[in-house]
C-alpha cells in the first residue's frame, strides 16, 4: 500500500525479498552466486528482511543453455500464467507458473516485495540495472543508491515501458522487479570480474533494503536513465538468413552515441550499411549471442532524466 | 636443411561448423557456398559445413563432440542403431574428405573454428609439417599486426589424430578468439577470412613453382592441461580462472603465479614448471575439465621447399 504526502511516497518495509539466477540457464554468474548462497546465505541475509535465493530454470541450468521449450523471460504473461495444462505444457511455462504461485501471485498483495533476476549478456553493457516502470519510485531511489555506491565505477539504467517491446519477465512477479544485466561475458563461461561486480551490486542493492527498512527517508533525486526506443534487426536474405555483421565501429559500443550516417553494418564483402534514422540515439545490447533469433541486432535508448520523489517506510 | 620437394596440391577443403555454434567458419563456409566456390586458380575447392544439425539448433554438438570422432579406431567402429548422429557423420566426412590415410584424401583440410579464450589467431596442427610450417610464415608476413601463433597438439601417433582435418595429407585448424559462441564478430570474421584467403594464396603460389626459403618459426607445444578445483562430491566448479590469469594466453605462466580464485576470495597459485597457458576459460572445455592447457615455446626450423615437378 503506498500513500504520497507532499511528494513523498510511503510503502510498506520491504520484507520478502528474493534473488533469481539461472532464469537462462547459461548465464553463469547469477547461476554460481544463487548456488553458493542457497549452501550459504549469509552474505545476503539484512535485518528484518529474509532474502531467498533461487533457481528459476534448473533444467536450463543443468543443460547450460538458455531454455528448454520455451524462454523463462519472456512466459510470465496472463495468459500462460492462467493456460490450464500442467506438466504437458512446455516446460517454461509451467515453470512460470509454479513462480508465480511461489513468488507472487503477479498482482496481488501476497507477490514479493523485490525480486532481483541476475543475467549476463555477451554485449558489452558494463553494469546494467534494469527497471520496467518509470513511476517505481522505491526501485529508482534504490537504483540511485547502488549507482551512487558503486561510483566512479559505471551502473547504468535501461528503462523498458515500451508498449511493444516490453517482455514479461521472471521478476515480474515482484511488486518492484529489478533486473541486473552484466556484461560482457560469454554464455556458458564464468569471468571473475562480472562475477564480482554482479555480487557487489545485490550487496549494496540489500543494504538499501536494510536502510529503508529502518525508517531512513531518501529524499527526492534524479535518476539518469536510457528508455528503449526500438529494436534494430540484422539485414537477412530471403530466406532470413543475415546478410551483415554490426560494424566494427559499432561493436562493443554500448551506450555511446550512434549519429545518423555511422556505420552500423558490414556485409560479408566489406561493404558498410549506415544508421539511417533520425537523430543520435545510444544503442545497448549491441551483438547479444541471444538475441539472433529475437531478430534483433541491438536496442536504440534516448537519455531521459526521471525524478525520484522521496521515499519512507510507511 | 636440405631443400625438401612436395607434389602440387590440387583438391583441398575448407570446413566450418564442426561445431555448430562457432560462428565465423560457418559463415565463411556460407558465403563461399553462396558464391559457388570451387576453383581458385589451380585448386579446386571444397567448401563444407561439417556439423549441420548442430549449425540448425546452434550448439557445439547434438549427441558427442564431433572434433573429437576421426581417431583410426573411431572411424572404423562399425555404425549401429545406437552411434551417435556425430559419429554417423564423421563416418561421411571421412568417406567424403578422406579416407583418412589413403592416397585418395584431401591434399589439405583447413577446418575453422573459434574460442571463448583470447588466443588471437592459432594455426593448430598435429605435427610439425613443413608444408603447414611455411604456410603460417606466409600469413604471419602477409598480416605483420595480427595476433598469430602455432600450436602443435603434440599427439602421439597420427591414428590418434582426433579432428576432422586429420582426414588430410594436410591437415591444420584455424581457432580464432575470443568470440563468444553463438557471436558473430566482425573482426573475428575479417580475421578468419583474410588468414584463409592468405593460405589459398600460398598454395597456388607453391603449385606455380616458388621457392620457398628455409626459416624458422616459434611454436607452442603442449604440455599439459590444468583443471579448476572442484567440489569432490559435486563435481561443480569452487573457483574461476584468476583475474590475472584471464584474458593472458601465451604469457608465460610461473610457478607461484595464481591461477583461480575461489568464490570465498582465496587466490590459488600455479606449481609447476614455467609454461605458456592457452584456451583459458574456454566454455566448451568446462565439461572436458579443462581450466587451461599449459605449452612449451619451441622454435623450429623448417627447411626450403618447392613443388615437385612431374
Amino acid at each position: 500500500m503506498s500513500s504520497y504526502n507532499n511528494n513523498s511516497v510511503r510503502l510498506n518495509a520491504a520484507t520478502k525479498v528474493a534473488v533469481f539466477g539461472g532464469t537462462h540457464g547459461n548465464e553463469m554468474s547469477g547461476v554460481t552466486l544463487v548456488n553458493l548462497w542457497m549452501k550459504n546465505s549469509n552474505e545476503i541475509q539484512r535485518k528484518g528482511v529474509e532474502t531467498k535465493p533461487f533457481i528459476t530454470n534448473p533444467k536450463a541450468v543443468e543443460k547450460c543453455t538458455r531454455y528448454v521449450d520455451t524462454d523463462l523471460n519472456r512466459a510470465f504473461t496472463a495468459e500462460n500464467l492462467s493456460a490450464p495444462g500442467g506438466e504437458s505444457l512446455p516446460y517454461e511455462v509451467w515453470r512460470a507458473q509454479e513462480i508465480n504461485n511461489m513468488f507472487g501471485p503477479k498482482g496481488s498483495p501476497e507477490a514479493y516485495d523485490v525480486i532481483f533476476d541476475l543475467h549476463n549478456t555477451t554485449s558489452n553493457m558494463g553494469c546494467t540495472l534494469i527497471l520496467e516502470s518509470s513511476k517505481d519510485h522505491f526501485n529508482l531511489q534504490m537504483m540511485n543508491y547502488i549507482k551512487k555506491a558503486l561510483a566512479p565505477a559505471s551502473c547504468l539504467v535501461l528503462l523498458n515501458e515500451h508498449p511493444l517491446l516490453k517482455y514479461s519477465t521472471s521478476r515480474s512477479v515482484a511488486k518492484h522487479p529489478v533486473g541486473l544485466e552484466v556484461g560482457p561475458q560469454p554464455q556458458g563461461v564464468l569471468r571473475s570480474n562480472i562475477f564480482d561486480s554482479m555480487r557487489v551490486i545485490i550487496k549494496h542493492a540489500l543494504d538499501f533494503i536494510e536502510l529503508f527498512n529502518e525508517d531512513v527517508e531518501f529524499p527526492p533525486c534524479t535518476v539518469e536513465v536510457f528508455r528503449v526506443l526500438e529494436r534494430v534487426d540484422y539485414p537477412r536474405d530471403a530466406n532470413g538468413n543475415i546478410i551483415a555483421m554490426v560494424h566494427p565501429n559499432l561493436q562493443d559500443c554500448d551506450w555511446e552515441p550512434l549519429n545518423p550516417g555511422d556505420p552500423m553494418f558490414q556485409t560479408f564483402d566489406g561493404k558498410t550499411i549506415h544508421y539511417q534514422g533520425p537523430g543520435t540515439v545510444y544503442p545497448t545490447f549491441i551483438n547479444e549471442a541471444a538475441y539472433y533469433e529475437k531478430q534483433q541486432a541491438f536496442v536504440t535508448t534516448k537519455r531521459e532524466t526521471l525524478v525520484a520523489s522521496a521515499v519512507k517506510k510507511s | 636443411m636440405d631443400h625438401v620437394f612436395f607434389p602440387a596440391f590440387s583438391r583441398v577443403a575448407i570446413s566450418g561448423g564442426t561445431h555448430g555454434n562457432e560462428l565465423s567458419g560457418v559463415h565463411i563456409v556460407r558465403e563461399m557456398q553462396k558464391h559457388n566456390v570451387n576453383q581458385m586458380g589451380s585448386l579446386s575447392v571444397c567448401p563444407i559445413l561439417s556439423n549441420p544439425r548442430s549449425i540448425e539448433v546452434c550448439r557445439r554438438y547434438i549427441d558427442t563432440d564431433l572434433n573429437r570422432c576421426f581417431t583410426d579406431a573411431l572411424l572404423s567402429t562399425p555404425l549401429t542403431d545406437s552411434s551417435s548422429c556425430e559419429l554417423r557423420r564423421a563416418h561421411e566426412l571421412n568417406a567424403l574428405l578422406g579416407p583418412k590415410g589413403s592416397d585418395r584424401a584431401m591434399d589439405l583440410v583447413c577446418d575453422l573454428h573459434n574460442t571463448t579464450s583470447n588466443m588471437g589467431l592459432c594455426f593448430i596442427i598435429d605435427f610439425l609439417d613443413w608444408i603447414l610450417l611455411h604456410m603460417v610464415k606466409y600469413v604471419q608476413i602477409k598480416m605483420p599486426t595480427a595476433p598469430i601463433r602455432v600450436i602443435n597438439t603434440n599427439v602421439a601417433s597420427k591414428s590418434l589424430s582426433y579432428s576432422v582435418d586429420s582426414v588430410a595429407k594436410h591437415g591444420f585448424a584455424i581457432e580464432v578468439g575470443p568470440q563468444p559462441h553463438g557471436v558473430l564478430r566482425a573482426d573475428i570474421y575479417n580475421m578468419m577470412k583474410e588468414a584463409v584467403d592468405h593460405t589459398l594464396d600460398w598454395l597456388n603460389k607453391f603449385n606455380a613453382g616458388t621457392t620457398f626459403e628455409g626459416d624458422k618459426v616459434e611454436v607452442f607445444v603442449w604440455e599439459k592441461s590444468v583443471d579448476y578445483p572442484r567440489d569432490p562430491e559435486t563435481s561443480q566448479l569452487t573457483a574461476v580462472i584468476h583475474p590475472k590469469l584471464q584474458d593472458n594466453d601465451f604469457k608465460l605462466l610461473q610457478h607461484g603465479n595464481p591461477i583461480f580464485k575461489t568464490f570465498t576470495g582465496e587466490t590459488v597459485n600455479y606449481e609447476g614448471e614455467d609454461l605458456y597457458p592457452f584456451f583459458i576459460n574456454e566454455c566448451a572445455y568446462y565439461e572436458k575439465r579443462i581450466a587451461f592447457h599449459l605449452a612449451k615455446k619451441e622454435t623450429i626450423a623448417f627447411p626450403p621447399i618447392s613443388v615437385k615437378k612431374e
